[in-house]
């Protein structure tokens, strides 16, 4: 049975990491900040250690959108992790692009230790904007 | 500037004054070894071979138009475990030079010792359809017909549509872009290596001759127009493989036996992600896996390998179609490759094999660069 749009629940897989969007989405947990639970978050050390291979694993086996949080330019606890994955996600983004696949599926978003609000607003943001494009036809097909 | 010999081709062989140049270099003991292409025996392919005398140098065939691998992958093997404590030339096309130093910045070969001669690449057939142009022609009459990418439908595909058919890092270029092959061939220095080698030889270089001004001049045109030729292709491409129905469609016959990777002369890891313990899952995970869609293809995550080995590997796709040979169920693998491969290179402005200094764009970051990625 085929889900209508406003019962679409949007499946987001998150790479969070640990010193800054991580321990941001604890502290909008514990200040009791109101959002979606849409985004399945997956801790990792570094936005760095992402392989994007982990990315599209996500969009291709049901994930219909998938998202990248690090430190803020310049305040990665390993200096420059979130630049190379800032170099990553661009290079993802690119490719889906160019194989014509959705990119506006693939996000990044910086958010420090202490944006527990800013947290709760880009879950926010992230299910509507995913709800809104509606189920990914990577994530529903099984032959690929 | 530039600095070349002129080398004169008489009555028209080219194979013969081609193999008398790289046969001086042996005898006047510039170099100790050779990585060139010989012809096989059958007759029915040109294979490189690994040559320490002088006498096999008759038997190269450096433009028959067939390259069974790319040969960067086999100086891997021999600089894997050690340099080459020899002298040793390797006559490679350009894809496999630029191959070669994107091997080379990724730590995976050893370029001490080795001359590195590069040639003017008129182009190749498949290996299933060499022995066929074989038993008709010779490969003189194939360069003598001159470059004719868009209009020898035999040719690969990346070779129709090869943005750098001219060496970018040769020590010496074995040159004819924009000459009459069937006269004159031109032997550039690109280097002190290079100039010393061909010095030794016993070659007297000339400045700026109007052979070597000659061929500049048809490269600059040539990168004119393959800019455009290439778009008109990519776009094309975009219409036939563009969206998740099409490269479905595409892949459905992949089998997954990652003879692509295999074959491919930058993909370089030792043991692929692809068959590390990752992808041994237990029947459990493969039910649960099952249970997401209702039904899992097998073997799983073929288009998964392809879109991670262009994310891998796009940025020093070299464009060599050594993985659309490799596929036995003909998947235009170069295509798409190179499609997803100019565009990401483009991104940050990087020609794989274009320098030995310019970084990995996977390895490097500047602190202003894609500043709209993860803000707002």
């Amino acid at each position: 049975m085929a889900e209508t749009k406003e019962q679409f629940e949007p499946k987001i897989i998150g790479f969070l990491c640990n010193w800054c969007t991580g321990a941001a989405s604890d502290l909008a947990g514990t200040t009791r900040a109101q959002y979606p639970p849409n985004v399945h978050p997956i801790r990792v050390m570094c936005s760095g250690t992402v392989d994007p291979v982990y990315m599209i694993k996500a969009l291709l086996s049901g994930a219909d959108s998938v998202m990248m949080g690090g430190c803020h330019p310049g305040d990665c606890h390993y200096v420059s992790g979130n630049y190379k994955a800032r170099r990553r996600v661009a290079m993802l983004k690119q490719i889906f692009k160019s194989l014509g696949l959705d990119d506006n599926r693939v996000w990044a978003r910086w958010i420090s230790a202490s944006e527990g609000p800013e947290f709760a607003k880009f879950m926010n943001q992230i299910t509507e904007e995913t709800r809104k494009q509606g189920p990914s036809s990577m994530a529903n097909d099984w032959a690929i | 500037m530039t600095k070349s010999v002129t080398l004169s081709v008489k009555d028209g062989k080219i194979r013969e004054a081609v193999n008398s140049f790289l046969k001086e270099l042996f005898n006047k003991k510039t170099i100790d070894a050779m990585l060139v292409p010989l012809a096989h025996p059958a007759g029915t392919n040109v294979v490189q071979a690994l040559v320490t005398k002088a006498v096999f140098v008759d038997k190269a065939d450096v433009f028959a138009p067939v390259m069974p691998v790319n040969s960067a992958r086999l100086i891997q093997s021999i600089t894997r475990l050690t340099t080459v404590d020899r002298k040793t030339a390797v006559v490679l096309r350009p894809c496999e030079m630029r191959a070669l130093i994107e091997l080379a910045k990724l730590k995976q070969v050893q370029l001490d010792k080795l001359v590195l001669i590069g040639i003017d690449c008129p182009g190749a057939y498949a290996v299933n359809n060499y022995p066929k142009f074989a038993a008709e022609k010779k490969s003189d009459d194939f360069v003598k017909a001159g470059f004719q990418w868009a209009e020898d439908t035999m040719l690969r595909t990346g070779c129709q549509i090869c943005e750098y058919p001219y060496p970018l890092t040769a020590d010496i270029t074995i040159g004819m872009l924009g000459l009459d092959p069937s006269k004159q061939i031109l032997i550039q220095a690109n280097s002190a290596q290079g100039e010393e080698i061909l010095s030794k030889a016993g070659m007297s270089l000339e400045i700026d001759s109007d052979l070597a001004q000659k061929r500049q001049t048809a490269i600059t045109k040539f990168a004119g127009e393959i800019k455009e030729r290439r778009k008109e292709f990519f776009e094309k491409t975009k219409r036939e493989i563009g969206g998740i129905e099409k490269l479905s469609k595409v892949f459905a016959q992949c089998i997954k036996c990652q003879n692509c990777r295999q074959a491919c002369p930058v993909c370089y890891c030792r043991e692929c992600f692809f068959i590390s313990p990752t992808f041994e899952l237990d029947a459990d995970r493969y039910l649960r896996q099952a249970e997401k869609k209702g039904a899992l293809r097998m073997p799983s995550d073929t288009l998964l390998f392809h879109l991670t080995r262009m994310n891998h590997m796009g940025n020093s796709c070299v464009g060599c179609g050594a993985c659309e040979e490799a596929c036995p169920n003909d998947i235009p693998l170069l295509k798409i490759f190179q499609l997803a491969g100019s565009e990401v290179q483009e991104l940050f402005s990087y020609v794989p094999g274009r320098s030995l200094e310019e970084s990995l764009p996977a390895t490097a970051f500047k602190e202003k660069e894609f500043e709209q990625i993860g803000e707002k």
